[in-house]
C-alpha cells in the first residue's frame, strides 16, 4: 500500500508536485497519466526514496520512504542505461547480488517468455530488447511494490505487446502492486485496474477503470478528454 | 490487442458474454473446464483481476462452477444451458429490432425483410 500525505516537490522554486494526497492499494494495476512535466516521473521516484518530498510524507506499507525503501520497491526507470560490458546473463546475476528479493528462477522465467538470449549483450541488443530486458528485472524481485516509468515508451507494437503479456504473466496480484506512467493508454486500456491522472502537480482524478465503463459507459481516453478539458 | 474489447463497457461483462457465446457454440461443452485465470488473461490481454471477476459473475448466475484446487467448469445444467441460449438469442434480436424500428420500419417490413434474407441465404447455401 501506498500513501502519500499533502505531498509538495519542489525544484528550485517550481512546484513539481503541489499537495497531493493519494491511496494505492496491492492487488492493483494501476496507471498514472499525464501530460509531459505534469508530475508523474517525480511521483515515482519519491516513492522508490530517490527524490525527497519537500513537505508532506510518502509511505509505503506505512514505512516512511528512505532510500531503503528499495528494499520494497521495485523501480524501473525511463533511461536506458547498462553496463556495457555485461551480457544479459551477468546483467541478471548482477540484479540478483544487489537485491536479496531477486528471484533468479523467475528472471530465466521471464527471460524465456521475452524470447531474450542470456549470451547477448545488452548494448548489441535492439531497443525493444532492452525493453524487455528491463521488465525482466523489475518483475523478478518479489517485492510488494513495482513503479514502471514509461515501460512502453518508444517501443514498436510487438515489443509493447510483450510487454503487457509479461505483466500479465508474472505480476502476483494477490501481493503486488504496479503503478505505471504511460502515454499509451490503448495499450493498458484493458488491464489497468484503476487510472490515476495528474496535471500541473495536482492530482484532478482517481477511478477504477471498470467502474467508468459500468457507470459512465466511458473509457480511458473519453475519460482523460472529459477531466483535461 | 485491445480491440477484442470497446472501451465503453466494462470489460468484465464483454468476457462474460463472450464465454456464453463460446458455450452456446460449443466451442466450450458442458462440463468443460475453462483455462485458468491467467491462461485467459494472456489470451485477450486483461488483468487476471478482470478475468477473476467474470468468472464470479458466471459462478453467481449458475453458468460455471468452481471446483476447489481443480478449476472452473462449464456448468452441465440443462436447463441454464437452455436459458443462456435463449438470454442471448432475445439479446441480439432485442439490438435488431430497435436499430430498426428507429429508422421507422414496420413489424412487418422487419418480417418479411428477415424472412426474405433467410430464403436467399438459404438457397444461395443449398
Amino acid at each position: 500500500m501506498i500513501t502519500l500525505t499533502n505531498v509538495t516537490k519542489k525544484y528550485s522554486s517550481k512546484k513539481a508536485l503541489d499537495n497531493v494526497n493519494l491511496e494505492l492499494t496491492v492487488g492493483k494495476l494501476i496507471g498514472l497519466v499525464g501530460e509531459n512535466g505534469s508530475g508523474k516521473s517525480t511521483t515515482l521516484k519519491l516513492i522508490a526514496g530517490l527524490k525527497h518530498p519537500t513537505k508532506g510524507e510518502v509511505r509505503v506499507n506505512g514505512e516512511l520512504v528512505t532510500r531503503r525503501i528499495a528494499d520494497s520497491v521495485s523501480y524501473l526507470s525511463e533511461l536506458d542505461e547498462y553496463y556495457s560490458f555485461f551480457t544479459v546473463e551477468k546483467t541478471i546475476e548482477f540484479y540478483a547480488s544487489q537485491f536479496k528479493d531477486f528471484d533468479l528462477d523467475k528472471a530465466y522465467e521471464i527471460l524465456k517468455f521475452m524470447k531474450l538470449d542470456p549470451k547477448s549483450k545488452p548494448k548489441h541488443l535492439s531497443k525493444g530488447n532492452r525493453g524487455r530486458l528491463k521488465i525482466v528485472l523489475s518483475l523478478a524481485r518479489n517485492v510488494p511494490v513495482i513503479l514502471l516509468d514509461e515501460p512502453f515508451s518508444g517501443l514498436d507494437p510487438m515489443v509493447r505487446n510483450s510487454i503487457v503479456k509479461g505483466l500479465i504473466s508474472f505480476i502476483d496480484l494477490e501481493k503486488q502492486l504496479v503503478l505505471i506512467t504511460t502515454h499509451e493508454i490503448r495499450e493498458v486500456e484493458s488491464i489497468l485496474d484503476e487510472v490515476v491522472a495528474i496535471k500541473d502537480g495536482s492530482i484532478i482524478g482517481h477511478h477504477n477503470v471498470e467502474d467508468l465503463r459500468e457507470e459512465k459507459q466511458i473509457g480511458i481516453v473519453d475519460w482523460m478528454e472529459e477531466i483535461y478539458g | 490487442m485491445a480491440d477484442m474489447f470497446h472501451s465503453q463497457k466494462p470489460i468484465y461483462q464483454q468476457l462474460a458474454d463472450r464465454i456464453k457465446k463460446q458455450i452456446i457454440s460449443g466451442e466450450l461443452s458442458p462440463g468443460e473446464k475453462l483455462p485458468s485465470i491467467r491462461e485467459t488473461g494472456l489470451e485477450v490481454n486483461v488483468n487476471p483481476n478482470t478475468v477473476s471477476r467474470t468468472y464470479r459473475e458466471l459462478e453467481m448466475v449458475n453458468i460455471v462452477e468452481t471446483k476447489r484446487g481443480q478449476g472452473t467448469f462449464v456448468t452441465e445444467d440443462e436447463g441454464v444451458l437452455r436459458s443462456i441460449r435463449e438470454e442471448m438469442k432475445n439479446e441480439i434480436i432485442t439490438i435488431f429490432v430497435q436499430e430498426m424500428q428507429e429508422m421507422g420500419y414496420t413489424n412487418d417490413d422487419i418480417q418479411s425483410g428477415l424472412g426474405e434474407f433467410l430464403s436467399k441465404k438459404g438457397e444461395n447455401e443449398a
